[in-house]
């Protein structure tokens, strides 16, 4: 009985990890897509939403207002790094695109250092989000930030696959993605298409950072860097530059993670992210479509 | 055959360069309203070079390409697609991970008579039935002759003024192609203007008004499609090429 208890109370943790890695890579995944591109600075969106609403909470707004006002500015950071960016690179030779999402991945980590200095500072998370509830005499135990987190996570990606199958603008993205000239022989404005792509997948981003940065309860300028690794791992997984893919790369990951932690014994636990890499490398190497996308090449 | 002021469609001394290479070096040619022109040559006589050109996918060098009495030599692919000028390219280049129904709803995306695209949908799935047995099928499931008979309506779902033809043939099986020269002989009695480049010369010189023959970049022949079925130089042009 109290196995059960445990193994469900582990369920619980890996499906609340796995929805923000999900939620990492799912942007990653889009901008892959239209771009071919590594977006390394997507981690650095995150910071941006997080710092944005933790900005926002300081001056007094209510935590749910200022959440969406981190998304926004994750989505706009995202805007701003397309145009300025990423659009004079489009055309050059991969190497020099992988370089410019390096360059500004370190721009924005300095920029965050200056104004708000490298030191972690406290996630003010409002204490309503901080209680917790607790089932079987405390044996399952979660706290309404990880229900918030399930509930956005989830929302978040309904809405997305509405936007992907239903609307002409997502399928034009998911077409883009497969074939951007085919997409402006039908007459798609691809200019468009990428600005819309750099918006919702920095808007996932900004959400991902902040549920992220709520969860973990500090925030810091390179806090982008672990989960970006993370949702790279788990978009490889699944089928890189799929959203389908993402999406279940981020879940597997999360309950790896979890597992690995609470079921294997105390001795390897400690190798939880060797075992991890060490995963991604088998994909890379047998299988680097990723589960859903058997022997499609990939490139960084 | 020469009243080039009045075409609907006109290419003016058009040059493509990739780099050193010159896949076109300076082709002038027409398309009247109405009228079915086949472009005709070897592999790697621009062809294709030319279509992609007009679609605003490649750049000339040099040279104009007009449209309803306006050049459209810089414009958009997207601006071009909405003036009316629509592309089935060579190899079809489906969204193979898109079902045919929106690879058909693509088509129409320049649109915005909500009417007119469901009028276009019905009339695609009487030019080409298959497609309506297959409309939640993913286009990348599709034989080679359906994902042709796919690429064709995709096309016309822009309800253009000029269409773009790139070997619409090329891996479909002999049956299929019959049928879908049977469905662009019925756009052509429906009044179609269409620019076709095909390798099976004798089928597109029996669907065409006119033709020319393309050379190594340079029309190395023009004429009308009765003319050049009995020019032996047309056949050369093939054979020149590829020496
Ligand atoms: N993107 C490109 N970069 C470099 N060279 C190109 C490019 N596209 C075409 N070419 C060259 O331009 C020339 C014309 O090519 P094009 O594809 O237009 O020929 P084609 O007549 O369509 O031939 P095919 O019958 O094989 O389709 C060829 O020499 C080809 O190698
Ligand atoms: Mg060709």
């Amino acid at each position: 009985m109290s196995d059960l208890v445990y193994i469900l109370q582990q369920m619980i943790n890996a499906v609340s990890l796995g929805s923000l890695y999900a939620l990492v890579a799912v942007g990653l995944s889009i901008v892959f897509g239209v771009l071919k591109l590594t977006n390394f600075a997507h981690g650095d969106v995150m910071m941006v939403g997080a710092f944005t609403t933790v900005l926002l909470i300081g001056v007094g707004m209510p935590f749910i207002p200022a959440l969406f006002c981190g998304i926004l500015g994750a989505a706009l950071a995202g805007l701003l790094i397309e145009r300025i960016a990423y659009r004079p690179v489009r055309n050059a030779p991969d190497v020099t695109r992988l370089l410019t999402s390096l360059a500004v991945t370190y721009i924005l980590e300095n920029f965050g250092i200056l104004v708000f200095s490298s030191s972690p500072r406290n996630f003010p998370l409002p204490d309503a989000l901080n209680e917790s509830w607790q089932f079987m005499g405390g044996a399952i135990t979660f706290t309404n930030i990880n229900l918030l987190t399930l509930a956005l996570t989830f929302a978040s990606l309904i809405g997305l696959g509405w936007f992907i199958t239903k609307t002409t603008l997502g399928l034009g993205m998911r077409a883009a993605s497969e074939d951007m000239s085919a997409a402006q022989l039908v007459g798609l404005d691809v200019n468009r298409l990428i600005v819309v792509a750099f918006i919702v997948a920095s808007g996932f981003a900004g959400l991902a950072g902040i549920l992220w940065a709520a969860q973990a309860g500090v925030i810091q300028p390179q806090m982008g860097f672990t989960p970006l690794l993370k949702a790279f791992v788990a978009a490889i997984i699944g089928g890189f530059g799929s959203i389908a893919g993402a999406l279940l790369g981020g879940f597997v990951l999360g309950a790896l993670e979890i597992f690995i932690v609470a079921f294997l014994p105390d001795a390897i636990t400690p190798y939880r992210d060797a075992i991890v890499f060490s995963l991604l490398i088998a994909f890379l190497l047998f299988r680097p479509g990723g589960i859903l996308k058997p022997n499609r090449e990939i490139k960084l | 055959m020469n009243d080039s002021h009045s075409a609907m469609f006109k290419l003016q001394g058009l040059q493509v360069r990739f780099g050193a290479v010159r896949a076109l070096k300076g082709i002038s040619l027409h398309v009247n309203q109405g009228e079915v022109v086949a472009l005709l040559g070897a592999n790697g006589a621009g062809k294709s070079t030319t279509l992609r050109t007009i679609s605003g996918l490649s750049r000339p060098s040099a040279g104009n390409i007009f449209f309803a009495g306006q050049s459209i030599t810089t414009f958009p692919s997207t601006k071009i697609v909405r003036l009316g000028i629509a592309h089935s390219p060579e190899g079809r280049r489906l969204f193979g991970g898109l079902t045919v129904a929106e690879n058909l709803r693509l088509g129409s995306c320049s649109r915005s008579d909500t009417d007119g695209i469901a009028a276009d949908t019905e009339r695609m799935f009487s030019l080409f039935p298959i497609l309506r047995e297959r409309r939640p099928q993913l286009a990348g499931t599709l034989s080679g002759g359906e994902q042709q008979q796919l690429a064709l309506a995709r096309a016309l779902m822009a309800a253009p003024k000029l269409l773009l033809l790139d070997e619409p043939s090329l891996g479909v099986a002999p049956l299929l192609v019959k049928h879908i020269f049977e469905a662009l002989a019925e756009l052509k009695r429906q009044g179609m203007t269409m620019l076709l480049v095909e390798q099976n010369m004798k089928l597109a010189l029996k669907l065409a008004d006119r033709a020319y023959v393309l050379r190594t970049g340079s029309i190395a022949l023009h004429g009308s499609s009765a003319e050049l079925l009995s020019d032996d130089r047309v056949a050369q042009a093939y054979l020149g090429a590829a020496q």
